[in-house]
């Protein structure tokens, strides 16, 4: 009896709840603290943009022509200093860049948010329905997903038309069909357990069983799909900004302040597409670190 | 087998009415269709002779009917602006776009397959951990970001290559390409090398992981008993195995290559299928649009159909179960 009691590890201070856990796995590798730490950085950077920068880049009153492309760390006509320059129409580069990430994630995360709550219930539909219902939407979801997410997006918005709202309505239909597919993967898995059985037997309702006890249990996979998903849909609608078919200039998000750059990278003015290009950059880079190790970390059969 | 083939090639006849469905509707339903026969500079008496005349008074099935008519027969309308037949403008322009596309292949195979082959048999060198980190860059890019910084680098910084054009173009068999210039190729390099970079990782990856599941089979150890040199090992005996999923895969991708060139032609200013499309949607010339969007879904459907097709003839088991189904 002593000799066990010897050997059992010495109780923990802190009590193992599944969170804890799930954050101590989680910060385990460097670099997923450095892209978690990078990314919760340009949230906040973000969401402080009006706080922190020297102007508001859209307001007329506070930019100066006077000022345009300026290279970095010059000196502009209202005395604060440019750290990273200014565009052609005199911008500072910092506040837009900041203001142009709040566009740029509330894009992103909008269209992701809506994308996973409508492929989710579809998935969940093909996988509790089954039959016929079944095949029609997988087939769909296969013919979605055989044309590359950059050709569909352009043809919808060439269909749609400009705007933000068009941009989300294509950001949507470009990625339902990933979510679809990801919940009706686990979803079927979760069905064929016993405690569903044990639902059915007990006379629920569907819908009870459809939300309270499968839909649950397909959160994780739904989680990496999600974030990697919104790294996307921010390259794809920096990229259809970029190409002049997405935001309109009134809604300058990362790509747009990236093209407006472009025409002056050939003279040498590198600033004002790189720094917006960078930031872009980090976005998306530490948002799928994040996601990679959501899911090493989620997936239980890596389980150490 | 014709049996397999024959249900294959009804079931892509049926993807590419469906889709010419989803067109039609997409542009003459969602979108305005007087956008897309009249210029925009019309006035009122000549859009209403131009809804007359089209038809557009009439029920949306009998207009479908119409352009399905039309589309057969290769008539899918003019383009506003250079007021010739869409689609031959699009095949007028198809060759650049190929020859981008084709080039961009052979950069991920050339360069791919070796970098995946040395990871793969040796994964605990730095160099090996440097390449497979390079290929997660590879993956989370934005293309036209990565197009940028070539130009930045290569054409502004270094003046190393031109960053805009396609350059000299000469023929050699009867095909026009710059692939047979000096000029040409050196136009080339930048944007295949921005469009093939996805691609590479691509291969990377899988002739890494392919490398690395082969390594440990009986049969390389048979060799290596056998007292084989370790570069017939790799090249005959390894290669053979790796190379049956890189090359499907690749085989699929090919048209994801050329639904890219869209951001890289853009960026490079290169003068294929891609640019075409982007210019007539910024300029409201739906004619293109549709034409671009009926070829290259009769492009993905024959790609699809074609790898099918290997495939069984590879897998007797494919044929077999599609038979049983």
């Amino acid at each position: 009896m002593t000799i066990i009691s010897e050997e059992m590890p010495a109780p923990k201070t802190k009590i193992e709840t599944p969170l804890r856990r799930f954050l101590a796995e989680f910060l385990e590798s460097w670099l997923a603290r450095v892209a978690l730490f990078s990314l919760l950085s340009i949230i906040a950077l973000a969401l402080c943009a009006p706080w922190i920068t020297p102007q508001n880049p859209y307001d007329l009153a506070q930019v100066s022509v006077m000022d345009s492309r300026l290279p970095p760390g010059s000196n502009a006509f209202d005395g604060y200093t440019m750290w990273l320059g200014s565009d052609g129409a005199g911008r500072d580069l910092y506040s837009a860049i900041l203001y142009g990430l709040r566009i740029s994630l509330s894009v992103g995360v909008t269209s992701g948010v809506i994308a996973l709550i409508i492929g989710t219930a579809i998935g969940l539909l093909a996988a509790y329905a089954g039959g016929r219902v079944e095949t029609v939407i997988m087939r769909l979801v296969d013919l979605q997903l055989s044309f590359p997410a950059a050709l569909t997006a352009l043809i919808l918005i060439a269909i749609l038309g400009k705007g933000v709202d068009k941009i989300i309505i294509a950001l949507v239909l470009v990625q339902w069909a990933y979510y679809a597919r990801t919940v009706r993967g686990s979803a079927l898995v979760e069905r064929r357990k016993e405690y569903i059985e044990a639902a059915s037997c007990l006379g629920l309702s569907h819908k009870r069983i459809v939300f309270r006890h499968i839909m649950p249990n397909c959160l994780a996979p739904l989680i990496v799909v999600g974030t990697v998903q919104t790294a996307h849909a921010i390259a794809l609608e920096a990229t259809l900004s970029f190409l002049g078919v997405g935001l309109p200039q009134t809604e300058p998000s990362l790509g747009v302040l990236i093209a407006n750059g472009y025409e002056y990278m050939l003279s040498g003015r590198y600033w004002i597409s790189v720094f917006p290009g960078i930031a872009l950059l980090l976005t998306i880079v530490s948002i799928n670190l994040v996601g990679d190790q959501l899911r090493d970390v989620l997936n239980p059969r890596l389980k150490r | 087998m014709t049996v397999f083939v024959i249900r294959r090639l009804l079931q892509a006849a049926v993807v590419v009415l469906l889709m010419s469905i989803l067109v039609f509707f997409g542009v003459n339903v969602v979108g305005d269709p007087v956008d897309m026969l009249v210029s925009p500079d019309a006035d009122q008496a000549e859009i209403a002779r131009v809804i007359k005349n089209f038809g557009l008074d009439r029920p949306i099935p009998e207009q479908y009917w119409y352009f399905l008519k039309g589309a057969l027969s290769g008539d899918l309308g003019n383009s506003f602006i250079f007021g010739q037949p869409a689609l031959k403008l699009i095949v007028h322009h198809m060759p650049a776009t190929m020859e981008l596309a084709f080039t961009a292949l052979m950069m991920a195979i050339l360069i791919g397959i070796p970098l995946g082959l040395y990871a793969g048999l040796y994964p605990d060198r730095m160099s090996s951990k440097a390449i497979m980190a390079t290929s997660i860059f590879g993956f989370s890019l934005p293309t036209f970001w990565v197009g940028l910084m070539l130009i930045m680098i290569f054409a502004v910084a270094l003046g190393w290559l031109p960053s805009t054009g396609r350059g000299d173009t000469a023929s050699f068999l009867g095909i026009e390409s710059s692939l047979f210039t000096r000029d040409g190729l050196s136009h080339l390099i930048l944007p295949a090398f921005n469009l093939a970079l996805l691609k590479i990782s691509l291969v990377v990856r899988l002739t890494r992981a392919g490398a690395r599941e082969a390594i440990g089979q009986d049969y390389i150890k048979f060799a290596r008993a056998k007292g084989l040199s370790q570069s017939r090992i790799v090249f005959i005996h390894l290669m053979k195995n790796i190379m049956i999923p890189v090359v499907t895969v690749l085989g699929l991708e090919f048209g994801s290559l050329i639904a890219f060139s869209v951001v890289t032609e853009s960026i490079f200013a290169w003068p294929g299928m891609g640019k075409l499309l982007i210019e007539a949607i910024l300029q409201l010339d739906r004619p293109i649009v549709v034409a671009y969007l009926m070829i290259i879904v009769l492009l993905f459907v024959v790609i699809n159909l074609v790898v099918d097709i290997i495939y069984s003839l590879l897998d007797p088991r494919v044929r077999l179960r599609d038979q049983g189904a």
